[in-house]
This record gives structure tokens, sequence and C-alpha cells, in this order.
């Protein structure tokens, strides 16, 4: 942390801030982009449970087009390229080596955000993929494949290259994301897509992957920026490294081999196999919240005042209450309950929204600043949205974790006519929709701090631009 | 872990790891399945769906149908059913070895939700037999204590047959007649069992559901057959059309608060037809190695309530 006292022949801290910018600004930029228009898919997917007849004879636009578009739009829109962008700057600055080659990432960046959007309109005319969590055609896929090898061999080149050879935790956890996400992304595409697999393995395959993408690597790439962030704000290191190695491969261990719902139509050691890994998560999540206790409490680090390190340990609890959760509907009794219902969509939104989003809205915050050299536009509004993203989450996730319950007991109930279990989960539908409506502000107020920012810097450019343009033509004049 | 290879290396064998338990060994195990004998039958199953079917699939994928719907039935268990098929020359000695289920019923061997309802109905049939055979006498009990009083009653002159029946809140729904089983999918592509069930498990919508008219209906207008439906509207899959000389064939019979002005029919597109036409194929109701049950044509063994 003290850079600054290096030999004058090493390249500053700003030195190797100022490198990420440009990639950071494409992924993040983009990534801000698809998060506002995945809150409004997912409101407008949301309202159709108020109203059926809501844009019901647009044919593009119908609750299974949105729907997954939302999530597709949140998981590979925002947080994919958030978390490469965080990856590549914490690579970067722990080992000290400023980024080089950056046309590369930033043609990547722009590379992966275009392929998000083939994805996204295939879905809307209809050629989804009708995996969930693999919905983008492939098109779609193979940009987003290629875009993703060259950001992670970059981040990596970074990685082999520091200056810095000392490893530390966060190290290992967005090591192991970024080599995963090329596996598991293949071999989905491969086996469902391109060459599919006959029968049910398609679903196991698609359930195998979409559990790798939506928990194992937003765990670990969230957990990663957290490792950081958390020691550097409260002042105090990591507490300590042997639990943090403890629950890296615990969580590899445990959280990379699961994922087939209890009951799924296949042979009953898969889901078996599932239920036993998510319940031995327990304990990864337990060393990891022992981490998150010891290195936070009664450290006289900086106050959160609802900036970055406010929003990361929000995500921390989230993640250990995801976590949690991921532990309960692996036991039999709880599963049999909540399994069909929208508990699936509270879980699915805590691990990307409430842990995973709100970790890299603190991580962004923090970074931002620095690759710029200027402040946030209007930092003020950090907070405001703090607030609106906690609460928002807070509300879907509390609402249909409890309407899942419910509606769980009525399915459960033969006696409970099936008009009457939907009917009973509206309202806590309505209380989900007001939920997406707070993260949907914050989304926007994101997005306005971010593009604000980035005006902010291209006028300056294009300033310096301006003035390199116009003042040269005296200076030869003088010299000559 | 102080170099970056042994991180590499150590996570490459974990995350290996769960690919071949995952990815490698489902595909091994279930990769070459191919069409199994339905039980007690020469038949196999499943058979290929019609062409409309299968391109009606992908009018259910492409409209992201499996975002509210399973096609997944789950069961708890499976129980029997007592059938008297036969009561023989002596009708009090079976009635005598029937009734005594009172005196040695073990409530343990009475299993799922039918508990109750199976001891009302030996409450209430004390009576002389009504002559209908054959009759349900006792629903479900376990198989141990099934083959006791079927001995009982056999060795009192009457005939009894043991039916095995699935138990459990999706069966009692009529959504189908055994749980799903991988077998069910083996065509498929995609395979989308769901995993939200904001409306009804559809994996027997065919056979619960069984007329084109209703499931065309249900797609215009889902709140003209059920009454407080939440589904929307998939009006894009039909044409509403002035009508010829002669109303078309296909034209959907609606009721009228859901019927274009007049002068004007509904007519499904192709999609529709076809969407309909998987909706029917969709009816995984018999009974293989893995998910036994009775087969009847008898009407006894009918899904209790309609959902």
């Amino acid at each position: 942390m003290t850079v600054n006292e290096n030999p004058p022949t090493n390249p500053t801290t700003q030195e190797i801030d100022f490198s990420c910018r440009v990639p950071l600004l494409a992924l993040f930029g983009g990534g801000a982009l698809w998060l506002v228009i995945g809150s409004l898919l997912g409101l407008i997917a949301s309202i159709k449970f108020h109203a059926p007849e809501f844009l019901a004879d647009c044919a593009w636009l119908t609750y299974g087009h949105v729907q997954p578009a939302a999530d597709d739009a949140l998981l590979y829109g925002f947080c994919i390229p958030a978390g490469l962008g965080v990856a590549l700057w914490l690579f970067a600055r722990i080992g000290q080596t400023p980024l080089r080659g950056i046309i590369v990432p930033v043609v990547a960046a722009n590379l992966w955000h275009l392929g998000v959007l083939v994805g996204l309109v295939g879905i809307f005319i209809g050629d989804s993929t009708g995996f969930a969590w693999l919905e983008f055609p492939r098109g779609g896929s193979a940009i987003l494949f290629f875009a993703y090898l060259l950001l992670a061999m970059w981040a990596m080149m970074n990685f082999t290259g520091r200056r810095e050879r000392a490893l530390c935790p966060s190290h290992w956890f967005l090591v192991a994301a970024l080599f995963w996400f090329p596996w598991i992304y293949s071999t989905a595409n491969l086996l469902l897509v391109a060459w599919p697999v006959r029968g049910v393995v398609q679903v196991i395959i698609a359930w195998w992957f979409g559990n790798n993408l939506v928990f194992l690597w937003t765990s670990l790439v969230g957990l990663g920026a957290a490792f950081y962030f958390l020691p550097k704000f409260a002042g105090r290191p990591l507490q300590t490294y042997y639990y943090a190695l403890f629950a890296f491969w615990t969580l590899l261990l445990f959280g990379s081999a699961r994922g087939i719902p209890a009951g799924a139509p296949v042979p009953a050691w898969l889901p078996t196999l599932s239920a036993v890994n998510s319940l031995l998560l327990i304990v990864p999540v337990i060393a990891i919240a022992v981490i998150g206790w010891k290195t936070l409490y009664g450290a006289a680090g900086s106050e959160c005042k609802g900036g970055p390190f406010c929003m990361i340990k929000f995500g921390f609890v989230a993640f250990v209450l995801s976590g949690l959760l991921q532990f309960a509907t692996s036991c039999p009794h709880f599963s049999r309950l909540v399994q069909f219902t929208w508990f699936g969509a509270a879980q699915t939104q805590l691990q990307l929204y409430g842990f995973f989003t709100i970790t890299m809205f603190g991580a962004i915050y923090h970074i931002l600043p620095r690759i710029m050299g200027f402040e946030l536009p209007f930092p003020k509004l950090v907070r405001v949205q703090h607030w609106f993203a906690i609460l928002g989450v807070v509300i879907f996730v509390v609402a249909l974790a409890v309407g899942g319950m419910e509606q769980g007991l009525k399915l459960n109930d033969p006696n409970v006519a099936f008009a009457d279990v939907t009917k009973s989960v509206l309202p806590f539908l309505r209380a989900s929709t007001t939920g997406l409506l707070l993260m949907l502000a914050a989304n926007l107020l994101f997005a306005a701090n971010l593009f604000a920012l980035t005006l902010k810097w291209k006028i300056a450019l294009a300033k310096t631009a301006f003035a390199a343009v116009t003042a040269p033509l005296e200076k030869p004049e003088v010299e000559a | 872990m102080k170099n970056g290879f042994a991180i590499f290396f150590a996570a490459f064998v974990v995350l290996g790891g769960s690919w071949c338990a995952f990815v490698l060994a489902p595909e091994l195990q279930l990769g070459g399945a191919k069409q199994t004998s339905v039980l007690n039958s020469s038949e196999v199953y499943p058979i290929q769906r019609s062409g409309d079917a299968t391109l009606g699939l992908q009018i259910y994928r492409a409209n992201g149908c499996a975002a509210c719907h399973t096609e997944q039935v789950q069961q708890d268990d499976v129980g029997c059913d007592m059938m008297l098929t036969s009561v023989g020359k002596n009708t009090n000695a079976v009635h005598e070895a029937y009734q005594s289920y009172f005196n040695t019923i073990l409530r343990e061997h009475l299993v799922g939700p039918r508990v109750v309802d199976s001891i009302d109905r030996i409450a209430t049939n004390r009576g002389p037999w009504p002559g209908k055979l054959p009759v349900r006498i006792l629903a479900p009990v376990d198989k141990f204590f099934a083959d006791l009083e079927a001995d009982k009653i056999a060795a009192a002159g009457g005939k009894i047959e043991i039916q095995i029946v699935a138990l459990g809140p999706d069966i009692a729904r009529g959504w189908g007649l055994r749980h799903s089983v991988a077998e069910d999918f083996l065509y498929d592509y995609p395979v989308q069992p769901g995993s939200l069930r904001a409306g009804p498990d559809l994996a027997g919508v065919g056979a619960w559901m069984p007329d084109l008219n209703s499931q065309l209906m249900h797609l215009y207008a889902p709140r003209s057959v059920v009454k407080d439906s939440v589904m929307p509207p998939f009006r894009f899959l039909f044409e509403i059309k002035k009508i010829g000389d002669a109303p078309s064939p296909d034209a959907l019979n609606l009721r009228k608060e859901f019927a274009p002005p007049a002068g004007y029919e509904v007519v499904p597109k192709p999609e529709a037809k076809e969407l309909a036409a998987y909706l029917l194929s969709l009816h995984a109701d018999v009974p293989l190695y893995d998910a036994p049950f009775t087969s009847l044509s008898a009407s006894t063994n009918a899904p209790a309530n309609k959902p």
C-alpha cells in the first residue's frame, strides 16, 4: 500500500491505475447500460403477473422472453464484465504491474457487450436455446466466449508478469474463476447447443452449468474482491490467511459439484450428490463468515458512510445468507416445500444482486476515482444508491422467499385448488415489484454517475485534443 | 499456495472432478439411453412425437413457456390399493376377514394422505356387499399389509387384486399417474423440465386436458377456460379474420365475452396448432420399471380431481 516509496523506475500506483482506465470504462459502462436494461425488463416481467394482458399482444415481450432476458442482462450484461473489470484492476494493483496492450481488452470488452446484445436480440426473436442461464443463441455465445478468452488472457498475462510476486487470497479466487468460466461455458455450449447430448443429460449439464456460473463463479469473483477491499477498508489484514485457504478449497470442492434439484427426473445419485455437497457448503460459508467477522469486528478502519465499504460489507453478509439458503434448500423437507416456487427466484436475486452486484458497486465506486484521477461527479448519490439497492433487494428477496414458502405449503396440499395457490402469491409478487423498482432506481443512479464521469473525461480529452491541435502550430516556429 | 502453478493445478483437479461427476458420468450412464419396455406390456416407451408436436416443442421453447410451467410430476411414495374382485361362495367369511382390519389394523401400514379417507370407508362399509365388483376395499396401504390381508381374504374364498398407485400432492391433483422419469424426455430437444410452477405442471396435460379445442381456446384466452388464470393470452398465435362464405372449420368456438366482433372469427395459425399438438402429446401415463403403477382401463383408477 506504500507504493509511492518504490524506486522511481517502478511504475507508480497512479500509472498502474491509469493503465486500466479505458478497458475498465468499456467494461463498466456497457455493464451499467445492461444493468438498467435488465432491471427494466425484470420490471416488465413482474408487472405481467399483476396484469396478464400487459404487452400480451407483442410476441417479443411475453413473460417467457422477458424474464430470461432480464436474468441474462443482469448476469452476462453486468455481473461478468464488472467482475472481469474488477479482476483486471486487482491483478494490476496487487501485482504492481500496469496493464499493457490495452487495445485488446478494450476491443474484447466491446465484443463482450456486442455478444450480450446479439444474445438478447436472439432471445426476443425466439432463438433462445431453452436452457436456463444459457438462453443466448450460438452466435451470441461464440462472441461472448471469444471476448472472455481475450479478457481472461490479458488478466492472466498481467498476473503471471506481476512484479510483486507474493500471492494473496484474492488471487486464488480470481484465478480459479477466470479459468472455470471458459470450461463450463464451452462444455455447456458444445454439449447442449452445438452437438446436443440425448435426453435428460442435457438438463443435467444445464443445471450443473447454471449453478457453477450463478453461484460458484460469482462467489469466487465477489469474494476475491471482498477479500481485497474488506481488509483495506478495515485497516487490518485478512483474518486469517489459513481460514481463507480453507474456505477457498472447500468452496471449490463443494460449490462446484452440485446444482441438480431434488426430485429431478434423473438417476437418483445426481440429486443426492448435489444435496450432500450443498449441505457441506455450510463449511466454507461458516469459514467465510468467520473471516469477515474477525477482519471487521472492532477494526479501527474507516467508517462506511454509505460508500464502497458499506456496499461491500452488505454484499458480504448477503453472501453468507445466500450460502445458508443454499444449505437450507438442500435439506429434504425444506427443498420439498420450496421446490418449483418463487423461493428460487429470491435465492438467485440474493446471490446475483444482493451479494455480487452490490459488491461490484462498492468495488467500482472505489476504483473509478483512482483510474480517472478525479472524483465521481455525484458523490452524494452513491449513498442514496446504496440505500435504494439494499432496500430493493431486501424487499424483493424477503417477499419472494416468504411468498415461495406460502406457495409451497399450498402446492403440497392437493385440497387447495391451483388457482388459489397462484392467487395467494400475488401480494408477495406485488411487494417484489416494489423491490424491483427500487433496484431500478439504484441502477439508474449508478449509470448516471458512471456516464457523467465518462462524459467529463471525454470532454477533458476533447479539450486536450483541441489544445493539442491548436497549440503546436506556433511552437515549432518558435523552436525553428 | 505460494505460486500460481499450484493454484492452477489443484483447481484443475477439483473442478475436473466436478466435470467428471456431472457431465461425463451422466453422459456415460444415460447418453446411449434407448426406448424401454412398458411394464407388463409388449409396448415400448417413449414413442417419437408426431411431426406437429415436435414442431410445437420449438414453439414452447421459443416462447419460454418453461419459465412458468414445469414438466416434472413429483411423487412421495407408492401404495397398494386392494381391489376385491370376487367374493367366492362364502360372502360372510370374506366380509369377516375384511372387517378384521379394525382389529388388526396398524396405522403405520397406511401411507399417504388418504389414511383417514380409507378408515372412513371401512367404517361405512359394514353392510352386505353391494354386489358391485371389483371394489376398492382399502387404499392405500403398504405392500406387507396388503399381502397379509389378501391372504386372509383368499383363505375365506375371496379374491384380491393388489394395485400399485403413486402417491403425493401432484398425483392427487391429477397432474400424472406417476412421477416423471428420464425416459419421458428421451426424444426432446431441448429438454425443458422447468423450475417454477407459476402455472400448473404440464407433464400430463395431454391426459387431463385432452380436448384440442379447449387447448386452443386456453391459448387464445386463458380466462375463457380457467376462470382465475394468470396466464397471459397468446393471441399472436391466432388470426382474427372476416368470415368468408362459410366459417372455417378451425375457428374457435369462444364464449361471448372472449369472441371477436360479429362477422369475424378466430383461426389458429399453424404455430398455435403445433403448440397444442405438443401439449396434447404430453401424457406420461405408462408404467415403467423405475416408476411402476398398475395401469387400469377401469374408471376406478382415474385421477381424483382435475386441477
